[in-house]
């Protein structure tokens, strides 16, 4: 049992025309719903610089270290016992700090652990909200009950404030499990509104076939009612992304989260922010990178609501 | 209304003890207390570190239900939140940190919610023109920007405009001046000059999520039938955006008003360690990092209850706005 047709399969908006006397094409171009969306995106000027700012990041991520290491022969271990707090120089592109580390090459190792653990994090949490969110719709009753308490009960306590309690006692176990720990308070909000999507999907014809065709309740969840809210979860996948990479980098900030030696975003920023005044490049590029990186997801994840959205204001790109 | 409020009164109760629970029991599995003892030289004996860690009701070797039982009794009975790990009462340091917590979340969040929406309406109203364009730019960027960056950033530009001036025009440190020899106007003026830059690094963010909210949910209204019928029945664009639509678009905020004040008592966390003011965030992390069990389930009590005093103030908010609530 397959869903509804896609309301996204329209005529190619330059083929139509509503204006009289203006003779109509011959043939008209019939859009998939991929090349649609793809279209509606590439429209956004802003979300195309957004992308390339951050396929930049990637690339300044992982392959970032690798080339710079060719050039310059720094890593994010190593120290110039020649250069301690020198400012941005040809030998060290954003200077050095107190113990002569290259900061251009532990930003980049900050930034390449910031947006793996923003990646995982977008993953679990967007699926744990998908299947919950569903199965407290679907199922109603003292299921929906019983899983928006706990949502509430979630959203009671501060996160943060959780996580950063537990995180030093699995500080030995490295940084995955902050992930899970991120992941595991960062998926109510979405939960709530897939459950809402939820109560209204299910009434439709198409769950209402499936069910009476004798699909199981796991098979309309997973196979029908999940895959209608794509939209939905691929955009909260992308801002989840930004909320995380914030989320890590505060935790790490106040040492709750990345210990080192290893490095990330946030505990680069607090060994800045005591000398950001004196030594601005110790705090500035990583706090820059930062707000780059989310800003630029940010902005993709609009465009893509935009994108996904045929009945969103501006997702026809017209004005 | 009254007994949908009732009722919503009665769930946030149960949810602050359940939180608190939660927390405590957390706090106590993860923390470990018997560690600030261990580093001493010369080693205090076995018997006294016993001794006290059972007198401040955090010895991991006494049944935690029991401790807890103890913590929350002394709380509920008595208003007494127990001692910190080095002996001291909490309730001599609470007050004074709630007020100075308080003082930053309550104003950071008038601000956040009141200029968020006003911003946001006006974004709505203004699509796609300078406006709108200016605060979709200003809310995307402080979206995505957090309070530890911008108070850093707030605080680089305090002392470029101090030096400016020649003068300490904006304060960057501390909630007020200490040993200030002035009158009463004087506390109070040099208090408000200490709370700009702090209220401001956390409020910024608000009024960026809330124009962000604000400008969505005021777009859908715009786009109803609703407001065609108001305007098809003789009322001006102008009167029935403001009379019906402004109302339906707050509803969905009441709930996001609920929801941001948890954002809002992480950011201050940070504010009040990069301002220096000596605050319940502060308190949290230092009493973690200290192992600090008691003070861990009592700044989680206080921001459980100030979470859920806000969630029933939204829930007063949506009454009023949403007739459906009310019969």
């Amino acid at each position: 049992m397959s869903a509804p047709a896609d309301p996204l399969v329209v005529a190619d908006d330059a083929a139509v025309s509503d204006h009289p006397g203006q003779k109509a094409p011959s043939a008209v171009v019939v859009r998939g719903r991929r090349s649609l969306v793809l279209r509606r995106f590439r429209r956004r000027r802003g979300a195309m610089v957004a992308l390339g700012v951050l396929v930049l990041m990637f690339v300044g991520a992982f392959l970032g270290p690798v080339i710079y290491q060719a050039i310059t022969g720094w890593t994010y271990s190593t120290q110039d016992y020649t250069a301690f707090l020198q400012p941005p120089s040809p030998d060290h592109w954003f200077g050095t700090t107190q113990i002569g580390q290259d900061v251009f090459a532990q930003t980049m190792r900050g930034l390449q652990k910031s947006l793996i653990i923003g990646l995982l994090v977008a993953l679990i949490s967007t699926g744990l909200a998908a299947v919950v969110g569903a199965c407290a719709g679907y199922f109603g009753g003292w299921v929906d009950r019983a899983l928006m308490w706990g949502v509430d009960l979630l959203l009671v306590i501060p996160s943060f404030l959780v996580v950063a309690i537990i995180s030093p006692a699995f500080q030995s176990a490295g940084w995955l499990v902050l992930v899970f720990l991120i992941a595991i308070f960062a998926w109510m909000i979405t939960a709530r509104i897939v459950r809402g999507m939820t109560l209204s999907l299910k009434e439709r014809e198409f769950v209402l076939a499936a069910r009476y065709s004798g699909v199981s309740s796991a098979g309309i969840i997973f196979r029908h009612l999940i895959p209608n809210m794509s939209s939905l979860l691929i955009i909260d996948a992308t801002i989840a992304v930004a909320t995380a990479i914030i989320a890590e980098t505060g935790l790490s900030y106040f040492g709750f989260g990345v210990q080192p030696p290893d490095v990330s975003l946030g505990n680069l920023i607090a060994s800045g922010t005591r000398s950001a005044f004196t030594f601005p490049w110790l705090f500035l590029f990583a706090g820059g990178l930062l707000v780059a990186t989310t800003l630029a997801v940010s902005v993709i994840g609009d465009a893509l609501r935009d994108a996904l959205d045929p009945a969103s204001s501006r997702a026809g790109g017209t004005k | 209304m009254g007994r949908f409020l009732l009722k919503r009164l009665a769930n946030y109760v149960v949810l602050v003890v359940v939180a608190t629970t939660l927390a405590y029991i957390v706090a106590s599995l993860a923390l470990n207390p018997r560690s600030t003892y261990e580093g001493r030289n010369p080693p205090p004996p076995a018997a006294v570190v016993e001794q006290q860690l059972t007198a401040y009701g955090v010895n991991d070797k006494d049944p935690l239900l029991g401790r807890y039982a103890d913590w929350i009794g002394g709380v509920v009975l008595h208003g007494d939140f127990g001692q910190t790990v080095r002996g001291q009462d909490i309730n001599d340091q609470l007050g004074s940190r709630a007020l100075v917590s308080l003082r930053l979340l309550v104003l950071g969040s008038i601000i956040g919610a009141v200029v968020g929406v006003l911003a946001g309406v006006v974004s709505a109203i203004k699509k796609y023109k300078v406006t709108d364009r200016a605060i979709t730019a200003y809310s995307f960027f402080f979206i995505a920007t957090p309070v530890f960056f911008t108070a850093v950033l707030l605080k680089f530009g305090a002392l470029s405009v101090n030096d400016a001036v020649g003068s300490t025009v904006l304060y960057y440190t501390g909630y007020e001046t200490p040993n200030l020899q002035a009158g009463f106007w004087g506390h109070v003026a040099d208090q408000v000059g200490h709370l700009i830059l702090p209220t401001l690094s956390i409020a910024l963010g608000q009024i960026a999520y809330f124009s962000r909210y604000q400008r969505n949910a005021m777009l859908d209204v715009m786009n109803s039938d609703f407001l065609r019928t108001a305007e098809a029945k003789g009322l001006t664009r102008r009167k029935a955006l403001y009379k019906h639509g402004l109302r339906t678009a707050l509803i969905p905020m009441a709930t996001l008003l609920a929801y941001s004040f948890g954002t809002l008592a992480v950011g201050a966390t940070f504010t009040e360690k990069i301002f220096g003011w000596h605050g319940m965030g502060e308190w949290l992390v230092d009493s973690i990092t200290s192992q600090d069990i008691n003070v861990v389930a009592t700044v989680t009590l206080f921001t459980a209850v100030f979470i859920l005093i806000s969630g029933f103030l939204a829930d007063v908010i949506y009454a009023v706005l949403d007739p459906r609530v009310r019969v």
